[in-house]
């Protein structure tokens, strides 16, 4: 939802209001969007809506099917798993954003500092090469599980995993930003404008933010759309595979491992939590499609 | 070519010894007791004998040291001594041994490869033989209603995590339907007609999930660069040549378009054997990803640090294949 809100009001870039009425062009782009701020405003708005706690245990409830009070029925311990998808929707896009937002920033500063002064670019490409040809998921997977005790003593059962989930989530895929933006530095560092403002006496941290910046602003957006489908899903393979977070603190993929011994009995408890990862996925993905359909200079002309 | 060849193969030694260093550093310096899980009442000189004997005791560069000579000296002469029969004076060579199993872990790999290559490389394989047919189409027929409804299934099995499709998969044919096994059944042998088809049977469902995967993910490619191609000015004049349309597109333009396919086919293989972790975990086989997620549970680090490590050199492996075949097939990229 923010992504699309700050292409129509980026400041300082007249092709803004172009890109928003390109991006409204593109059906699939529109109907992401439409899709995503429902799933959004469901997630952070329907607890307080459908008042049911998502941890509440009710046994005489249990395995039910959908009804008016549960709309997605019950699991074998009575939880309501409507209010137990509206949770963990809010730590799936929670753990998202953030590792999303780690990994732009992470991604961006790789990509400005290499494309921007030339000492630099050998090293920190250097250090992408080798990070890209790192087996990530293993590596993921060996992380979170080696750094769990110490981060869930350190901040607590939930926080700790939150911390830890997002931080390897983003430590782990930056290198796709940094190259893309390295690439677009390099080619705006060439331009006149920047060129006047170096021999105007501009300080390279102020040429940086007010000129290269704002002129990569474009593919760091796309980076971020695609950056952040990336990071639900992989935090639902943690949580499938049992290595993301506890049981009491539901996510979506979290929900799918649980309900993946009870399918014969209840089909529902796979389907609703991963019709919202896939449902979420889809929409950020279009989304992301229709930005760089909007941004593509080929599009222009039309 | 073959210099550039050379020179890449020298460069991929330190980056590999990197890699290794990284993972191992990884796993050792992590804030995590291998004896974690060992009941308390265990008296301390025990447990001082126990990480003699797991080699803990050893200094941290001692250790790694001795993986890397066990992992690049040891184990290939081993493969060497099984392949020809001959017999090396050293009858002393370590291995690799596995915490867990103590059997040395170059054997646990070579038990499971076979399964995650037939699920995996099946998959691969179909799912390159629909994309290229599927994009091709799409790509000519572009605005048709082929077009419309293969972008929404690319981007439907692109955006759908495959445990979902695994799981989706399952209650609809095993649960409502009981057309396949929902687990795979690893004692299976292939003797005859009857076990053939058990096998294929329950080889089909995560061979589905995977190639529905890699068909959306490579079509998408292969449309995309041959909608680049399409319009250029060679195609327009093969045309005019008054050469038939079927030999300008499945000739002229489809040959063209597939060497950025050939390289993205490539350089996906290392990432479709950790796309098995997640598959082979869903329908219960024994492949190489399900070796390692029991690997990671249990703590077993050589077993860890070698799959691991194993994975990195896939991946480098892969790059180095993508780049030599760029070059070999696209006459405008040299190397010299």
């Amino acid at each position: 939802m923010s992504e699309a809100t700050t292409v129509a009001d980026a400041p300082a870039d007249a092709l803004g209001g172009h890109v928003w009425r390109q991006f409204r062009r593109h059906p699939g782009g529109v109907a992401g969007l439409v899709v995503f701020v429902i799933i959004s405003f469901a997630v952070l708005f329907g607890p307080f809506l459908h008042r049911i706690d998502p941890n509440k245990i009710s046994i005489r409830e249990r395995n039910e099917g959908p009804s008016l009070l549960h709309p997605f029925g019950t699991d074998n311990l009575g939880h309501d798993l409507f209010a137990q998808v509206l949770a963990g929707g809010r730590v799936s896009l929670a753990v998202g954003v953030a590792a999303m937002a780690l990994s732009l920033a992470l991604g961006a500063s790789v990509g400005v500092a290499s494309g921007y002064w030339r000492r630099l670019d050998g090293p920190l490409m250097r250090l992408t090469d080798l990070f890209l040809a790192l087996p990530l998921l293993p590596l993921l997977l060996v992380a979170v599980t080696l750094f769990r005790e110490p981060l869930r003593a350190g901040f607590g059962p939930s926080t700790g995993i939150f911390i830890l989930i997002v931080s390897s989530i983003g430590v782990t895929s930056w290198m796709h930003t940094a190259r893309i933006v390295r690439g677009d530095v390099l080619a705006v560092k060439r331009l006149e404008f920047v060129l006047a403002a170096q021999a105007s006496g501009m300080r390279s941290r102020r040429i940086l933010i007010r000129h290269i910046l704002p002129n990569v602003l474009s593919s760091i957006l796309v980076s971020a759309t695609l950056g952040m489908a990336a990071a639900i899903i992989t935090e639902s393979v943690l949580s499938f595979l049992g290595l993301g977070f506890p049981p009491d603190f539901p996510t979506w993929g979290r929900l799918l491992f649980d309900g993946v011994s009870f399918m014969q009995i209840t089909p529902a408890r796979v389907i609703w939590p991963g019709l919202a990862i896939s449902l979420t996925v889809l929409s950020v993905n279009y989304i992301g499609d229709a930005i760089r359909d909007a941004l593509d200079p080929r599009a222009l002309r039309r | 070519m073959l210099g550039y060849a050379a020179r890449r193969l020298l460069l991929a030694i330190p980056v590999l010894l990197i890699i290794s260093f990284v993972i191992f550093s990884l796993l050792t310096l992590a804030p995590n007791d291998p004896l974690g899980d060992l009941p308390l009442t265990i008296p301390p000189e025990v447990r001082a004998d126990m990480r003699a004997a797991l080699g803990l005791d050893q200094p941290f560069f001692i250790r790694f040291l001795l993986w890397l000579h066990q992992f690049f000296v040891n184990e290939p002469m081993n493969l060497l001594q099984a392949m020809t029969g001959l017999d090396f004076r050293d009858a002393h060579r370590t291995r690799v041994l596995s915490w867990t199993t103590r059997s040395p872990v170059v054997d646990l790999i070579v038990q499971r490869l076979p399964q995650t290559l037939w699920v995996v490389g099946l998959a691969y394989l179909f799912g390159v033989m629909l994309a290229v047919p599927i994009g091709v189409l799409s790509a000519y027929r572009q605005h048709s209603w082929f077009d419309q409804i293969g972008a929404f299934v690319a981007m439907v099995g692109y955006s759908t995590p495959t445990f979902f499709t695994g799981v989706v998969l399952i209650v609809v044919f095993s649960v409502k339907l009981k057309w396949f096994p929902s687990v795979y059944d690893t004692n299976l042998k292939v003797t005859d007609w009857a076990s053939f088809i058990a096998q294929v049977r329950q080889m089909a469902l995560p061979v589905l999930v995977l190639t529905l995967y890699n068909t959306s993910q490579i079509s998408r490619f292969v449309r995309a660069s041959m909608l680049d191609n399409l319009h250029q000015d060679y195609v327009r004049t093969a045309r005019a040549k008054g050469v038939k349309e079927r030999s300008v597109v499945l000739f002229h333009v489809l040959r063209n378009s597939l060497i950025p396919v050939v390289t993205v086919v490539a350089l996906g293989v290392p990432t479709i054997f950790s796309g098995a972790i997640v598959t082979e975990q869903v329908f219960r086989v024994n492949g190489l990803g399900q070796l390692l997620i029991t690997a990671i549970q249990s703590g077993d680090l050589p077993l860890v640090q070698t799959l691991t490590f194993i994975f990195a050199v896939l991946i480098v492996a892969f790059n180095l294949i993508a780049d030599l075949l760029y070059g070999l097939l696209d006459p405008r990229i040299s190397y010299e």
